[in-house]
């Protein structure tokens, strides 16, 4: 006997032995075999049509996504509250940086602000403020800055590192004054996706952290109408879609509920991204 | 009778006895463990379509060079490039028909992801999810494996086990399909015992920390949690070829199942009772 029949042999032997244990023959045993590898492809398919069921069950869903408050909890509580994204250099800085989402605005409005240069435009900052206000662009850039080169980490997987500048969020609000209730910040923009103008929100945490800045200057330029002109929100510990583009109004609100589907943004609400997107 | 592994040993076990192999903590993890990183990889290869392609560095993005990238030509063939290397993968990557017969331009097909339809914010509550299931299982694993001796009889290779005509004379058995027999089929071998804890001590542990460090909040936190990798994009590709590791683990690891015995092996991992193997005539 050659060495390969020898060792068919004894892989003939394998099944054979676990079926004398239990007391099988060798007829049932193919039977059994063949029951098995039926069964394996049965499940497979069971398996991945079981996916997208359960993938559709409200109760699995409320479990998996309460994951999100897990993340925003847990990274918070080893984060601390104003650790820093890391800043990068100008060596650092992507040759391209991608423009995602909503790359032009056709609302007329803001087509011919555009074109004027956003000379009459001005932020609408209001909700739970005690100073309604309406900030030209000249008032933003001659507030105090923050420059920072930080890396922009889209959801999709892709990341590309930039160099932003522009107030601070926190001093924007500062002028108008939060009241006690306001607990989030909104962001209205211009850009729409079908009939629905893009928003999106966070929390004070991350509004009043140092990295959060209404940026209207980017690599040195002012902001392209691709990446948000004539504002856009920088926040650094979250992903790309939370930093929205063409900011045109601010809203402090006491509660998400009652803002389009309630969930803080438009791929929350539209999409199930989470709201919380540190990770 | 609850000893396990290599402490029945000495017993005078023979081929054909019943024997108690894997402990409780062993087989719940392992259960656990294996439908965990199903969902993590089915899920994660949705991920990856969301944008398939890989670079090395902090920074990556569309016009940026990639080191591995699927995608679909013009004419409809799908393609994996590694480096310089192309090869043309229609119907499996790149450019594949789903089960409703529509062609998709996907990397990974459907029938590999979770949900089986591109869904980005799907996919990530899934992953995100059994994240914490992986991490924790196997941080709470590796804790109660240092405190029952798991780790010590039954993984750690000793040094007589590292000699390179050991490990040799242990290759060739395997690929001859000559495993052990009797009482010597409760020990791992110099084989098994790098598998497992290539798995446990690397490939898992690798997947983890990789995974964190792409994460923008954590990256506030610790930095050189992404550092160490050599930036953002780096990590997603360490991640991805981690991935593939553990696949590759998976195939041989099922693979030496069937040849061992299924029956029997997948009994020992589920109730714990395994029948040694009978010793080889001649």
């Amino acid at each position: 006997m050659s060495d390969r029949n020898k060792s068919l042999s004894r892989l003939r032997e394998g099944p054979s032995l676990a079926s004398r244990a239990s007391g099988m023959g060798e007829a049932q045993l193919i039977t059994r075999r063949r029951l098995l590898g039926a069964g394996v492809l049965g499940a497979g398919g069971l398996v991945l049509s079981g996916c997208d069921r359960l993938n559709e069950s409200p109760g699995l869903r409320s479990l998996l996504e309460s994951a999100e408050g897990l993340h925003m909890r847990s990274q918070r509580l080893i984060t601390g509250r104003d650790a820093l994204a890391r800043e990068f250099s100008e060596g650092d800085m992507s040759p391209t940086f991608r423009a995602n989402g909503n790359r032009e605005v056709a609302d007329n409005a803001y087509r011919q602000h555009l074109a004027q240069g956003f000379t009459q435009w001005s932020l609408t900052v209001g909700g739970l403020v005690s100073r309604p206000l309406a900030l030209p662009l000249a008032m933003l850039m001659a507030m105090s800055q923050r420059e920072q080169i930080t890396r922009h980490d889209c959801v999709e997987g892709w990341s590309a590192i930039g160099k932003w500048q522009g107030p601070q969020l926190s001093r924007v609000l500062d002028l108008a004054g939060l009241r006690p209730q306001a607990r989030y910040i909104v962001f209205h923009c211009a850009d729409r996706f079908g009939t629905t103008p893009y928003y999106e929100s966070i929390d004070l945490v991350d509004a009043l952290h140092p990295q959060t800045i209404l940026a209207w200057r980017m690599n040195g330029q002012p902001l392209p109408e691709a990446h948000g002109a004539p504002l856009r929100l920088r926040v650094e510990r979250q992903l790309g879609y939370k930093h929205a583009k063409y900011v045109m109004r601010i809203e402090a609100r006491a509660t998400l509920a009652g803002l389009y589907g309630g969930k803080g943004g438009y791929w929350e609400d539209s999409n199930a991204y989470q709201w919380y997107a540190g990770i | 009778m609850n000893k396990a592994g290599a402490e029945a040993d000495a017993e005078g076990l023979k081929g054909g006895d019943l024997v108690r192999r894997h402990r409780l903590s062993t087989r719940v993890w392992h259960w656990v463990n294996a439908v965990t990183v199903i969902v993590m990889l089915m899920s994660g290869l949705m991920i990856f379509n969301a944008h398939p392609r890989l670079y090395w560095g902090e920074y990556g993005a569309n016009a940026d060079p990639a080191w591995l990238e699927i995608g679909g030509t013009r004419a409809g063939q799908g393609m994996l490039r590694i480096g310089g290397l192309t090869i043309e993968t229609t119907g499996v990557l790149g450019v594949w028909t789903d089960g409703e017969g529509v062609v998709r331009r996907r990397a990974f097909p459907g029938w590999a992801t979770i949900p089986s339809k591109y869904n980005l914010a799907d996919a990530r509550i899934w992953h995100l999810a059994f994240a914490w299931v992986l991490a924790l299982g196997l941080l709470l694993y590796l804790l109660w494996s240092l405190v029952n001796g798991h780790v010590r009889r039954d993984l750690h290779i000793t040094r007589g086990e590292w000699r390179p005509s050991r490990i040799w004379h242990d290759l060739k058995e395997h690929a001859g399909l000559r495993f052990p027999t009797g009482s010597a089929a409760l020990r791992y071998n110099i084989l098994q015992k790098l598998a497992y804890a290539g798995v446990i001590f690397v490939l898992l542990p690798v997947m983890i920390l990789t995974g964190l460090a792409m994460s923008p909040g954590m990256n506030a936190s610790w930095p050189l949690l992404t550092e160490i990798w050599g930036g953002r994009q780096s990590a997603r590709s360490i991640h991805f070829i981690a991935a593939f590791g553990l696949v590759a683990f998976a195939v041989v690891h099922i693979l030496m199942v069937v040849l061992a015995g299924p029956i029997n092996e997948i009994r020992s991992m589920v109730t714990g009772w395994y029948r040694l193997p009978k010793e080889r005539a001649g």
